[in-house]
């Protein structure tokens, strides 16, 4: 959950100016779609925006403070490609965050941390549909079936930000829906500021809350490495969506209760092992 | 039909790997029968029976000088020095590797000391290894390991750059450490390629092996072949050839079964 904002942002390569003038404010627990054509910049935004780019000029603030200069845990992503490990099973995709977190030198848990560690995965394994998979390697999985693993394991590190670039692009028109209501549910249920990149744009509106395009606004061959793309629509859609509000009171499963010790933004409250004495 | 869509058959495919392995085999006993049957002391191209014979002699009677057999302790000596050249290498090639790959500071530090230390020539820095370390199994390990490790180093750092540029995004938005980074995306990743890289020094490095023994040696497979290179004793020297060629190729297949079976992912990892 978390606010961002572009304070007159460029990005130019050498002389090649990409993006100009992007300034804009998104709210917390947006969700928004970027759309442009081809080669408009949109990636690049969602690349500095992870920090694997900085900005030429201007700043990108979250929640006030200015981006870190490389990616971290606060900022979570699924690419189109590539966004799983293929070394690891579905489970451990799952785990790697929360080992990465809790065994700094080791990166590995065991134990009674892992167990509980596996419990979690397992859960969210079986909220985006994933169950009963755990212990395959993602080649063995359909396409739609790895972007739903790629979206387990961003949030399961409890990202504030999540950013997709073109993350159902690559899907069957079937599969892509039921991987769309994933992505409300998701959304909804999680603390998530949402960034969007997608070619789709019944997708950015079936999706998001604003939908913005980038384009350049000259376009002459002389022109364009001279100009870069900007916010040229900023749509709000109507009605306005917003994120539900978290149902707070949803009675834990018996045997378990809700942690209150341990917040973890973007995990839906965890549930933790009641303590029998 | 055009021969690029012609697929031998299971069977078919069976004989035609057979086929040039008959033909080097024919040829070599019809030449020998050729020659003995001119000369029935001809050394060059010696009989089947004789071969044999010098086999059972090196391979199953102990030798009355050294009380040893001699083709089982040249084995031993051979695959000491192989066995223990090839662990360092492999170590420290996944060690710089990753170091190299995944680092572009060190990248820039030692990418081209790499690049340069694999282009000399190593036999011709086996005098000033014999003078430095003497005349002793260091000196032969020391060849090995400088005439595999650079190629080694160098490919295993290509391997590590190779790796998507999104995994080591996702790996950081994760939350992980360079260390962490290296530890559970490069390193798991990049230990079946090793495996590549492994295999195809293999060939350079019985290369240095065979050199460094044939040079200055007491045992050893190379230093039996250069020793009775001396009396003509071809009836050894075939014998163990064959033999050289066996172990590295059961290497080679015993490696590539290990990366099957530690790695099983990366079949497909590779088919993409």
């Amino acid at each position: 959950m978390s606010a961002i904002r572009f304070d007159d942002v460029w990005k130019e390569y050498g002389d090649h100016i990409v993006l100009e003038r992007i300034t804009m404010e998104v709210e917390p627990r947006a969700f928004i779609a970027l759309v442009g054509p081809s080669g408009c910049g949109k990636t690049t935004l969602l690349r500095m925006l992870l920090g694997e780019e900085q900005p030429s000029r201007g700043q990108i603030l979250v929640d006030g403070k200015p981006l870190p200069g490389e990616p971290d845990a606060d900022r979570s992503v699924v690419f189109q490609r590539y966004s799983v490990f293929p070394h690891l099973t579905v489970l451990q995709n799952v785990l790697l965050g929360r080992e990465l977190r809790d065994a700094k030198f080791m990166a590995r848990l065991f134990g009674a941390a892992r167990r509980a560690a596996t419990d979690d995965a397992m859960a969210l394994l079986a909220e985006v549909g994933l169950a009963g998979q755990e212990g395959k390697y993602p080649s063995a999985l359909s396409g739609g079936m790895q972007q739903r693993l790629a979206l387990a394991q961003a949030i399961m590190r409890g990202p504030k930000i999540l950013l997709l670039d073109e993350p159902f692009g690559a899907l069957d028109p079937g599969i892509r829906a039921d991987i769309h209501l994933l992505m409300k549910r998701l959304w909804n249920e999680t603390h998530l500021t949402v960034v969007m990149v997608t070619h789709d744009l019944s997708e950015a509106f079936g999706l998001a809350t604003r939908v913005i395009a980038l384009e350049r606004s000259r376009n002459r061959p002389e022109e364009r490495e001279r100009y870069g793309a900007t916010v040229s629509r900023d749509l709000e859609i109507f009605p306005r969506r917003s994120a539900e509000p978290r149902s707070s009171v949803q009675p834990a499963p018996i045997g378990t209760t809700r942690s209150d010790q341990e917040h973890q933004p973007g995990r839906p409250g965890a549930l933790v092992l009641k303590e029998q004495p | 039909m055009r021969l690029v869509n012609i697929r031998p058959g299971r069977q078919t495919r069976f004989y035609l790997l057979a086929l040039p392995f008959l033909l080097v085999a024919i040829a070599y006993f019809a030449g020998s029968s050729a020659r003995l049957a001119q000369n029935p002391n001809d050394k060059l191209l010696p009989a089947l029976p004789s071969m044999v014979q010098a086999v059972k002699q090196m391979a199953f009677e102990v030798d009355p000088r050294t009380g040893s057999y001699l083709m089982a302790s040249d084995t031993v000596a051979s695959l000491g020095r192989l066995g223990s050249a090839l662990a360092i290498s492999t170590v420290a090639a996944l060690v710089l590797g990753i170091v190299i790959g995944l680092l572009p500071g060190a990248n820039a530090l030692l990418g081209p000391f790499v690049s340069v230390t694999s282009m000399v020539p190593p036999l011709a820095l086996l005098p000033i290894l014999f003078i430095v370390m003497g005349l002793g199994e260091n000196s032969k390990i020391a060849l090995i390991v400088i005439g595999t490790l650079p190629c080694m180093i160098r490919d295993l750092a290509m391997k590590v750059q190779e790796l998507p540029r999104e995994q080591i995004v996702k790996a950081q938005t994760l939350g992980a450490s360079t260390w962490q980074i290296a530890l559970r995306v490069a390193m798991p990743q990049t230990l079946p390629r090793l495996i590549d890289v492994l295999r195809l020094q293999l060939g350079p490095a019985w290369l240095f092996l065979i050199a460094a023994e044939a040079i200055a040696s007491d045992s050893g497979l190379g230093y039996r072949i250069f020793l009775v290179r001396r009396y003509l004793a071809m009836d050894v020297i075939i014998p163990y050839v064959a033999w050289i060629t066996l172990l590295a190729f059961l290497i080679d297949v015993g490696l590539r079964v290990l990366q099957r079976k530690a790695f099983p992912w990366f079949a497909s990892v590779r088919a993409e």
